[in-house]
């Protein structure tokens, strides 16, 4: 049986991903696999919230969730019936900086899938009665986070983060503007962002690569070459050393923490990597997870993880207590931050943490629409397939005292941005 | 550590039996002298393994007043042996690059690694080692059943809709253990100790009640071979523990639970039927049930998706759900969010109406071959990923269910007639047993 290339861990993962040029110059990277008879598909368009209209947020989001509201002959109606009767997995999403696309089929259904699929993004109908439904929807969605608690703290630190920036504003949108949003906003958005510029796609499964870029170039061909998207200012994370809390009536806070954190091509990155694993990244062998939660018994779920913006690397973590702790909980926090940023890891704790990034890579690759959405993440952050056998060489090189220097360049003098949601004692 | 406090995924239904995508190919199953079952599903792809094992014993299993053992027990299995102290599993599983977690459910316990082929045997020891020789003391019971409590404060007890839930669930289920919370409610679990945590553990945690899974490009003797050599020292205990629950007498009334909360912007309606489960079921009939919840709500081509939202506008979203993995009798929900100005009472109408009409019109037969069409090819995607192939089988073994029923169900699917689906309709979703749940804010005068 035909391995599932890239989960074999003793050769090279790249030399199985083929990059294909198609006729009409798209690039698409294929992973061939008949192990199962199925077709993954992922794909991102560079530019998602952060293009949204500033009275208008939201757009991008509604706009992906149109996607499959009817499209060419086909209304809504039909055009979901068409995708049941042919059990594919078809949708499309908005992020921060991206509108993505997923496409999952039984690879006797393909034709029929790639025709759906390019409906969906060359002809939408875009219908009011259909947009009115989806934009209902995304209104229900907001009044159930409106007061979730850890909406609410992950607002309040979005904002206090991001003032005046696109990363200030919610991706789904605002209760208070999201009606404004209409049929011709959309389409806009659709003609702003829909290119074949910075357009990124990752297949997996049984297809070769002659068939793929063919049905490729039928689907994305005509697309506009150029995008129209406004340039997004770099940021950092703002007002470090802020404490903000939204009182509501819950009997357990949840809290938000951030700071900057590094980009992708700096030298140090893989050893921030491993500095935030070993102080918020593991399960359940991280620093975080040991003082706050095994020791103590103050959380069920604390982390910290690196989240990059395209415009704003950024260093974020998260716990909930009861009220009664959240200030001792906070505490405990920020002293293992700032103690982790003095003094960096032990060389046990490197050791362990180096072991585990390693290992755990092929992990990343046991399902094909795992495959493929690594894939497309690659492609975004600008790499080549030969990243994927580079990358356990870049933190095996990361020593003691990279992974120190690392740990001060991502925490400093350990100063946070914090927001908590609930009713927490003394804070 | 995570529980899912409702398995709010669509049942692990197998694959087809008819055409090349039997789920996970050829699927081996032995037994241990000492009554471990051993199960090894192929996956060829890649050098990655897939290592559950599952006790046969869940939230349901609970005794009187100690609501939330099996879950609390869940979170102390992590807490070390004599031969492995605490941290010594975790830190070992981490350092091979493997992924862990457990997760505990109304009828079955289960803990899982994914990590590299060639570590199988080494996890195999730490697991079985960790099936007799749990080593609980007060220092570590303590901190982890804060944890615990501060797990249910961020599921439930800081979520109206969770709340909601949680008390539809404890009208339906009046006499049976699955009105009971699998997290368990808060004044027992802040009274559960290490002694209650140890019964339960010596009850339940035998070769008997067990159920190891392994998925993964690996072959089954050299499977059976480590786990003889590891899991198989462990004692035979003579027999299984029993699972004694008491069972529910039957409903006659329709119960209306309304939960109110100032925090609630979205309110939402929810109804829930008591029905048989695959174990329960008479042939055939569960097989109907889970056809029926996916053509009444399955998605956006689904009946009540169609009616309420596109046609009539009274809901900005609807849907249904059969729980058919389950011991005994289970749920088979219905719930719709409504539009704006839109009323709960409106709504429940038209939930009415559309089921009234199901029952007495004849079955759609286009929709009915759609349903088959989507159920059916789940299951070969359900081949691309060897965890939910383990889970699959995990969960339909521990809840009373063969290897041969899996694989079958395909094909049992396919065999489905509209006269079934139309009979369990008629039959299971009666309003004037079933209960029904309205979430609203508070009122402000």
């Amino acid at each position: 049986m035909t391995a599932h290339a890239l989960d074999v861990t003793t050769a090279s993962r790249a030399q199985h991903v083929q990059k294909i040029v198609t006729p009409a110059g798209l690039t698409v990277w294929l992973v061939e696999s008949y192990a199962v008879p199925l077709i993954a598909m992922e794909f991102a368009l560079r530019g998602g919230a952060s293009q949204d209209p500033i009275d208008r947020p939201g757009a991008a989001t509604l706009l992906a969730g149109m996607l499959d509201e009817g499209a060419g002959p086909l209304d809504a109606r039909s055009f979901h019936r068409a995708i049941e009767d042919q059990a594919i997995h078809l949708g499309f999403g908005a992020d921060r900086d991206s509108i993505s696309g997923h496409l999952q089929t039984l690879s006797r259904n393909a034709d029929q899938a790639f025709q759906l699929l390019k409906l969906a993004l060359t002809q939408a109908r875009l219908e009011a009665d259909d947009v009115a439904r989806v934009r209902s929807q995304l209104v229900a969605e907001l009044k159930r986070d409106a007061n979730d608690p850890e909406a609410m703290a992950a607002k309040a630190f979005r904002e206090a983060a991001f003032p005046n920036h696109a990363y200030g504003r919610p991706v789904r949108g605002d209760l208070a503007t999201i009606d404004r949003l209409t049929r011709e906003d959309i389409i806009a958005m659709r003609e702003r962002l829909f290119s074949t510029k910075d357009l990124k796609i990752g297949v997996v499964g049984a297809i070769d690569a002659e068939t793929l870029a063919l049905k490729i170039d039928d689907i994305f061909a005509s697309f506009s070459k150029t995008n129209d998207l406004i340039s997004i200012p770099s940021t950092q994370v703002a007002n470090i050393g802020q404490y903000k809390t939204i009182n509501i009536d819950v009997p357990q806070s949840v809290i938000r923490f951030g700071r900057p954190g590094v980009t992708k091509n700096d030298p140090d990155y893989f050893g921030v990597v491993v500095a935030n694993h070993i102080l918020g990244g593991g399960t359940f062998t991280a620093r975080l997870f040991r003082e706050v939660r095994e020791k103590r018994g103050m959380a069920y779920s604390v982390y910290s993880q690196l989240n990059e913006y395209d415009q704003c690397p950024m260093f974020i973590g998260a716990a909930a207590t009861k009220n009664e702790r959240a200030k001792e909980a906070l505490k405990v926090i920020e002293e293992e931050v700032r103690r982790f940023a003095d003094t960096g890891p032990s060389e046990e704790e490197l050791d362990k943490a180096k072991k585990y990034l390693i290992g755990s890579y092929a992990l990343r690759f046991d399902t094909s629409t795992k495959i493929a959405s690594q894939l497309v993440n690659l492609q975004l952050d600008g790499f080549e397939p030969s990243y994927l056998d580079q990358r356990n060489d870049k933190i095996a090189a990361v020593d003691l005292e990279i992974c120190q220097r690392s740990a001060k360049k991502l925490l400093g003098d350990g100063g946070l941005l914090v927001t908590v949601a609930g009713d927490p004692v003394g804070l | 550590m995570s529980a899912p406090l409702l398995a709010t995924q669509p049942s692990l239904t197998p694959g087809d039996a008819n055409s090349a995508a039997r789920p996970g190919g050829a699927v081996s199953h032995a037994t241990l002298d000492n009554g471990l079952e051993v199960v090894v599903i192929p996956d060829t792809r890649t050098p990655v393994v897939t290592h559950m094992i599952w006790y046969k014993n869940g939230s349901a299993d609970d005794p009187l007043g100690k609501s939330g053992i099996a879950h609390f027990l869940e979170h102390l299995m992590f807490k070390g042996t004599k031969k492995h102290p605490q941290g010594e599993f975790s830190n070992l599983v981490a350092e091979l690059g493997g992924q862990e977690n457990a997760f505990t459910s109304y009828d079955y316990t289960a803990y899982f690694q994914r990590i590299g082929k060639e570590h199988l045997g080494a996890l195999m020891a730490f697991e079985a080692d960790r099936m007799c020789n749990l080593l609980l003391t007060d220092e570590v019971v303590a901190p982890e059943r804060d944890v615990v409590l501060e797990e249910r404060r961020m599921r439930t007890d800081s979520d109206p809709a969770a709340q909601l839930d949680e008390a539809v669930q404890a009208a339906l289920f009046a006499h049976h253990p699955y009105g009971t919370p699998i997290i368990g409610w808060n004044h027992e679990i802040e009274n559960l100790g290490r002694q209650d945590a140890l019964d339960y553990y010596n009850r339940f945690y035998t070769p008997e009640n067990a159920i190891l899974i392994v998925a993964g490009d690996v072959e089954a003797e050299d499977v059976l071979k480590s786990a003889q050599e590891t899991y198989g020292k462990i004692p035979a205990r003579a027999e299984s523990p029993q699972r004694r629950r008491t069972q529910e007498p039957p409903h006659r009334a329709h119960r209306l639970v309304t939960l109110l909360d100032e925090k609630v912007e979205q309110p939402a309606h929810e109804r829930v039927f008591k029905v048989p489960s695959y174990r329960t079921a008479q042939p055939g009939e569960a097989e109907a049930l889970e056809i029926l919840a996916h053509m009444l709500g399955g998605g956006p081509t689904s009946v009540l998706y169609e009616t309420l939202v596109v046609d009539q506008k009274i809901a900005v979203s609807a849907g249904a759900y059969y729980a058919g993995s389950a011991l005994d009798d289970t749920r088979f929900w219905i719930f719709a969010t409504p539009a704006p100005d839109v009323n709960l009472e409106n709504l429940d109408q038209a939930m009415d109406g559309v089921i009234k009409n199901f029952i007495e019109h004849s079955i759609d037969l286009e929709r009915l071959q759609r349903t088959k069409t989507r159920l059916i090819a789940d299951a070969i995607y359900a081949q691309d990923s060897q965890a939910s192939l383990a889970r699959w089988y995990g969960e339909s073994l521990a809840t009373g269910l063969s290897i041969a029923d899996v694989q079958a169900w395909p094909s049992r699917m396919e065999a489905v007639t509209p006269q079934d689906v139309h009979t369990a309709a008629k039959n299971w979703l009666d309003k004037r047993r079933a209960v029904t749940g309205f979430l609203l804010p508070e009122a402000t005068n």
